[in-house]
């Protein structure tokens, strides 16, 4: 079993992370599963039973177009979900590859990398990603450029700093002296000892990647009609808010759970693994 | 010290143009023709050649950056392509309303979170700590529009206490600054509660026991003057996030700043609006994190000496 198992499971046996995790699970399962999780389909519409309140054949009522809310938090959690984790994969992906290059080839290209990684870095998330937006266009792809760039400069600055620490020890020399290429240095010995700090701090960027997806849902700028979003259904029940509360308590409160949970479990891996002190580096 | 403001301030001038060319190439990044999302459909070649003269659109790029830079810097955002008012006369009228917000909000989570952060490390490992530290981890996670709208629900609706949106008057400003405050609360308790704990580990600490002081005396004239630094660092570090928060809380409250302004012309597509907008709010973090430096570098010697 890889060390990165072990820590999940032993994350797993702490009370606060059993019960994170398997709300996760949860949530997963109910975005992969949720066609054959409920009789309803996400964008039937029946005006006459709109604003119905949860009830025995609405678990937890229907929107403002007759549409079972139960069902469409199902659907929603397929957008929110996918958009956020593949978005924070490829923002990963890129920042750990910029911060290590910075990190271990120095000089020039690293002075280029933190500047605009530290430009970055000093502005607000949601102001970033608002003018990404601007930029690309509201909809599902500006969204996940928006999530991408907003959190690279963490990635990349973490990566680097993990780096900078383990470049000079005494098994990279080592390497270096048995002839060992850059390439194989870097994605052999150093990146893999530089992975697991940065790898929890995607998981916990996610969850936040979900709340600035719901914002950016909620202002109409991420995923469009029909498809169902979590940030999208409070944004269309804002109107309705004295009518049908329910439209948007019920959504947030799917977003903000699964959000804490994201959090809690991301703790409890941090301190299976005993990084805390290597996710401050940065 | 003056020799730092003013190094730190001339060290904005290269980030105000990194980010002045970021915005100013929006309108030319975004998909499409900026002159066809400028004509009205059905508009001949003739119009297009007046709309692109009108807006400087057929002279060279590098041109039209340093024209457009050279009408900023001068208060000239230009025209507002929905509103078709000057674009700084809509920013005129927004800023008091999102400034009033920002800085209120962040008065309040400064002070809520040091006196949350003292009592919980008075507290430690106790019920009163978890349940406040419980309480911080929901401020933080919980998205700030969503909360926005529960305290809508419940003190708008269901007691009636505040107005449910609108920036008439002191009542209106409570909701929006609770709000927004929540998870600048949450950072500065949960900074206060570490600081408070590692400073009361320290070497003199221990002396002012050993003198016979009495602990709550220690706590609050010593301990916290001392874990006051790290909570001003912060602060100043995320004064521009507090400002990025009122962006989304004021579209809850339909209060007419900055925020709501830019949510508008995005969904409009009125990019004028949209770059003035950004421009400011980007700006105000800077100067945010400016003023935030500077604080620091007073508050603290050792960060002076650094400097100077």
């Amino acid at each position: 079993m890889s060390a990165g198992q072990n820590a999940i499971l032993r994350a797993l046996r702490t009370p606060k992370g059993a019960i994170a995790g398997a709300w996760l699970a949860a949530v997963v399962l109910v975005a992969v599963f949720a066609p054959w999780l409920t009789p309803y389909d996400y964008d039937i519409q029946d005006l006459p039973g709109a604003f119905t309140a949860p009830n025995a054949t609405h678990w937890l009522g229907t929107d403002e177009f007759g549409r079972d809310l139960l069902t469409r938090i199902f659907y929603g959690a397929r957008t929110s979900l996918s958009v956020s984790s593949i978005a924070i994969g490829i923002s990963v992906f890129v920042g750990m590859v910029m911060g290590a290059a910075a990190g271990y080839f120095g000089g020039r290209f690293d002075r280029a990398v933190t500047v605009v990684v530290d430009l970055t870095w000093s502005f607000p998330e949601i102001l970033v990603a608002l003018i990404l937006v601007a930029i690309i266009g509201p909809g599902i792809t500006g969204t996940m450029a928006a999530i991408g760039v907003a959190y690279l400069a963490q990635f990349a600055r973490l990566t680097r700093a993990q780096i900078m620490a383990i470049k000079s020890e005494t098994y990279v020399e080592a390497a270096r002296s048995l002839g060992a290429s850059h390439g194989h240095i870097l994605f052999r010995h150093l990146l893999p000892n530089a992975l697991a700090p940065v790898l929890v701090a995607g998981m916990l960027a996610t969850g936040d990647a979900i709340i600035l997806e719901a914002t950016l849902g909620f202002f109409g700028l991420g995923a469009q009609p029909p498809t169902p979003s979590w940030g999208a259904m409070m944004s269309s029940g804002t109107a309705q808010l004295f009518r049908a509360p329910w439209i948007i308590i019920l959504p947030g409160l799917a977003v903000a759970i699964t959000v804490v949970a994201i959090n809690l479990f991301g703790d409890a891996l941090i301190r299976a693994l005993d990084i805390r002190s290597r996710m401050r580096d940065a | 010290m003056l020799g730092y403001v003013i190094r730190r301030l001339l060290l904005l001038i290269p980030v105000f143009l990194a980010v002045s060319v970021v915005i100013f190439a929006i309108i030319h990044l975004i998909p499409g023709d900026p002159i066809d999302n400028l004509l009205k459909v059905g508009s001949g070649p003739d119009q297009r050649a007046v709309i692109a003269a009108r807006y400087g659109l057929d002279k060279p790029l590098v041109v039209q950056y340093f024209i457009w830079l050279w009408q900023v810097l001068h208060g000239d955002l230009g025209t507002a392509i929905i509103a078709r008012r000057p674009v700084a006369q809509l920013i005129g009228q927004a800023l008091p309303h999102s400034l009033a917000l920002g800085a209120a909000a962040l008065l309040f989570s400064t002070v809520a979170g040091i006196v949350l952060g003292v009592i919980a490390a008075l507290n430690r490992e106790k019920l009163v700590d978890q349940v406040i530290m419980g309480g911080v981890l929901l401020g933080s996670t919980l998205p700030g529009f969503w909360l926005g709208l529960l305290l809508i629900l419940v003190f708008s609706v269901y007691l009636g206490w505040f107005p449910v949106s609108g920036a008439r008057g002191f009542g209106s400003l409570v909701l929006p600054v609770l709000t927004v405050g929540l998870g600048g609360t949450a950072l500065v308790t949960r900074v206060t509660r570490v600081a408070m704990i590692e400073a009361s580990q320290r070497d003199f600490v221990m002396l002012l026991h050993a003198k016979g002081m009495h602990p709550m005396r220690i706590q609050l004239r010593h301990v916290l003057r001392h874990a006051l630094i790290p909570v001003v660092t912060i602060l100043a570090l995320r004064i521009g996030w507090i400002l990025g928060g009122a962006v989304t809380v004021e579209v809850v409250f339909a209060r007419p700043g900055l925020g709501t302004l830019l949510i508008k012309a995005l969904n409009q597509h009125d990019y004028p609006v949209v770059q003035a907008c950004l421009l400011m709010l980007a700006m105000a973090v800077m100067l945010g994190t400016l003023i935030g430096d500077i604080v620091q570098a007073a508050m603290d010697p050792r960060v002076r000496a650094a400097i100077t």
